[in-house]
């Protein structure tokens, strides 16, 4: 539990340590999703550092989209859960910083590589926490792509009508999947009237604006009888201008320099002031 | 074959075992909660549904989002009991069984009705393979009841299993075969009957087929031994094998696929100790079995009395 709230500003000097750590994960193997982890560095930050942590009850968050598992590892490592050491040997054989990690290892709370699962373990836990008078919120992370999966519709139409509203989805709308631009493959798009007319109190915010983000929550707490979704706009690769352009973000293999690159922008980007 | 005595099979019936015990479980469990996905009226949980509404999460027809409720309620602390039928359970949410119920592993009950061919309908609601899906999955485990008491037996002791438990579950009027002060442990295989002309091995409401057709004049002059086996997954190999041992020929007896169910499980282990026994699998073949009453579609796939009967006692010797 944290003593004190904190600013914007000191949680987005975490979400750029956790940027870094996201970026240095990938460096052992050249090799990684850091484009999930750069875009979802200001959440994290957010969520570990205000959210889950605000008061004593605990809160849980569930992890859907498993192939953002650095973003997870990244700001487990910043809240101690993992070594710095550890957390280097992401994706290499025998470490359990996996890239889609099953569940069992702090943090992780369920199995979620296969997508499109986590809402509906959400909303069970959920349901199981009210059930227990516990107050605690459960925070998932969804993604815009996992949408195209129709469990997640199952999940959110029994969520608003077991009136979850201990239940926050969040989806990370990063408008990227496997085969390319969601856009291309399968739009899902408008996604927050989707999630308004399927019963959720829907907001948009950008992926970066730790002041939004914390807000949406705010607005969550505050909204009796309904889940919330939140709508996050993020951009891979986000911090790292290089990778902010390059099209095909979602999986990035490379050599030694481009890592060192991206560390080096990172480092531009918060000296010039451009974190958040 | 010197046989254990045999079990005492007490013909009778009970109305809707799987509603009692429920009941009863939940009486004195204030963690037990209930997912049903549109089916309660078909699966007896209304009484636990009427007793304990707080406790009752009606899921709607959606079965992938069950299974995935139910583990989160069982992350939450609760002993979730997933009601639904068999082919959804495992057809539909074969995946969300696997990864949300069984990676961690997660306790929660399935309780899937309408096994096998107890079904008017055809290939949409006959359970046929469900237990071969539920047997392939790391650390599940897999019961087919024969009767009230094994039900309710499997039912109380899946409560202390670690993790997913799959349980057919048998509705309305159903028989009892085996008495229940008898201390039924459903992990364990029974000899029901002793015998050494030939052998024969069920699991599930065939055991009561079995039963019936040991009365028709093609089994009534055989010397034929009885082995009951309720559990498929962790699997009483053991127990199969000295059961075997000193028998030409077994014939497995299930209401399921011959493909992946009891007929496999007792191949696999005979296979494997080098046993010269020669198994016979009598179930559905593998094919889409025929819509009608169980009567009419045993008949048809000669798993009625006079066809089983026959079956067993032409079943084929060992070759040596």
């Amino acid at each position: 539990v944290s003593t004190t709230i904190p600013t914007d500003e000191e949680l987005a000097a975490v979400a750029h340590r956790i940027r870094g750590t996201v970026v240095e994960m990938c460096v052992m193997r050249g090799q990684g999703y850091v484009g999930q982890g750069l875009a979802l560095a200001d959440l994290m930050a957010c969520l570990y550092f205000d959210e889950l942590v605000r008061d004593a009850a605990d809160h849980r968050f569930v992890l859907s989209t498993g192939h953002s598992a650095i973003a997870l590892f990244a700001a487990l490592g910043e809240q101690g859960v993992y070594e710095r050491e550890e957390l280097l040997t992401y994706g290499t054989d025998g470490s359990r910083i996996e890239e889609s990690p099953l569940e069992g290892i702090p943090g992780f709370e369920i199995t979620a590589g296969a997508l499109g699962q986590g809402v509906s373990q959400a909303v069970g836990l959920a349901l199981g926490e009210r059930l227990r008078g516990s107050g605690r919120r459960i925070y998932c992370v969804a993604s815009d792509g996992e949408l195209q999966e129709g469990q997640v519709w199952e999940a959110l139409m029994s969520a608003a009508h077991h009136r979850l509203d201990n239940l926050v989805v969040i989806v990370d709308n990063n408008r990227m999947q496997a085969d390319g631009d969601v856009a291309e493959v399968l739009e899902v798009e408008p996604v927050p009237e989707k999630l308004e007319s399927f019963g959720l109190a829907a907001m948009r915010v950008a992926g970066d604006d730790i002041a939004g983000i914390r807000s949406a929550f705010a607005r969550a707490r505050a909204t009796p009888g309904r889940p919330t979704g939140v709508v996050l706009d993020t951009v891979p690769g986000k911090g790292v201008p290089s990778f902010e352009a390059y099209s095909k973000v979602h999986y990035i293999r490379a050599d030694n320099g481009v890592w060192q690159q991206a560390l080096s922008e990172l480092e531009d980007g918060a000296q010039q002031g451009g974190e958040p | 074959m010197a046989a254990p005595a045999a079990a005492s099979v007490a013909l009778g019936s009970e109305q809707a075992p799987f509603g009692v015990v429920l009941l009863e479980l939940a009486a004195r469990r204030p963690d037990v909660v209930v997912l049903s996905a549109d089916l309660s009226k078909y699966t007896d949980i209304l009484p636990f549904a009427e007793a304990h509404p707080d406790r009752f999460f009606q899921m709607g027809m959606a079965e992938q989002n069950l299974m995935g409720t139910a583990g989160g309620l069982a992350k939450a602390g609760l002993l979730p009991i997933a009601v639904t039928y068999g082919v959804f359970a495992t057809r539909r949410a074969f995946e969300q069984v696997a990864m949300a119920l069984a990676t961690g592993p997660t306790r929660v009950i399935i309780v899937a009705f309408l096994p096998g061919l107890t079904t008017p309908f055809r290939a949409t609601h006959q359970a046929t393979e469900d237990l071969a899906l539920m047997r392939t999955i790391p650390g599940m485990t897999v019961v087919d009841p024969a009767d009230s008491t094994e039900l309710k037996s499997a039912f109380l002791a899946a409560v202390e299993a670690d993790g997913p438990v799959y349980l057919r579950g048998l509705r309305g009027t159903v028989s009892t075969l085996f008495d229940p002060a008898a201390g039924i442990e459903v992990g364990r295989a029974r000899v029901i009957r002793g015998g050494s002309e030939v052998g024969i091995i069920t699991s599930g409401i065939a055991a009561e087929w079995v039963l019936e057709a040991q009365r028709a004049p093609a089994l009534d002059e055989l010397d034929a031994a009885h082995l009951h086996v309720p559990m498929l997954k962790p699997f009483d190999g053991e127990a199969v094998l000295r059961f075997c041992e000193r028998l030409e020929r077994v014939v497995t007896v299930e209401n399921h696929s011959i493909v992946g169910g009891l007929g496999s499980a007792v191949a696999e282990v005979l296979a494997e100790s080098g046993s010269s026994t020669r198994l016979t699998r009598l179930g559905v073949p593998d094919v889409w079995a025929p819509a009608g009453s169980l009567q009419f579609v045993r008949k048809r796939l000669a798993l009625d009395e006079d066809g089983l009967a026959a079956a067993i006692a032409n079943a084929p010797r060992a070759q040596r």
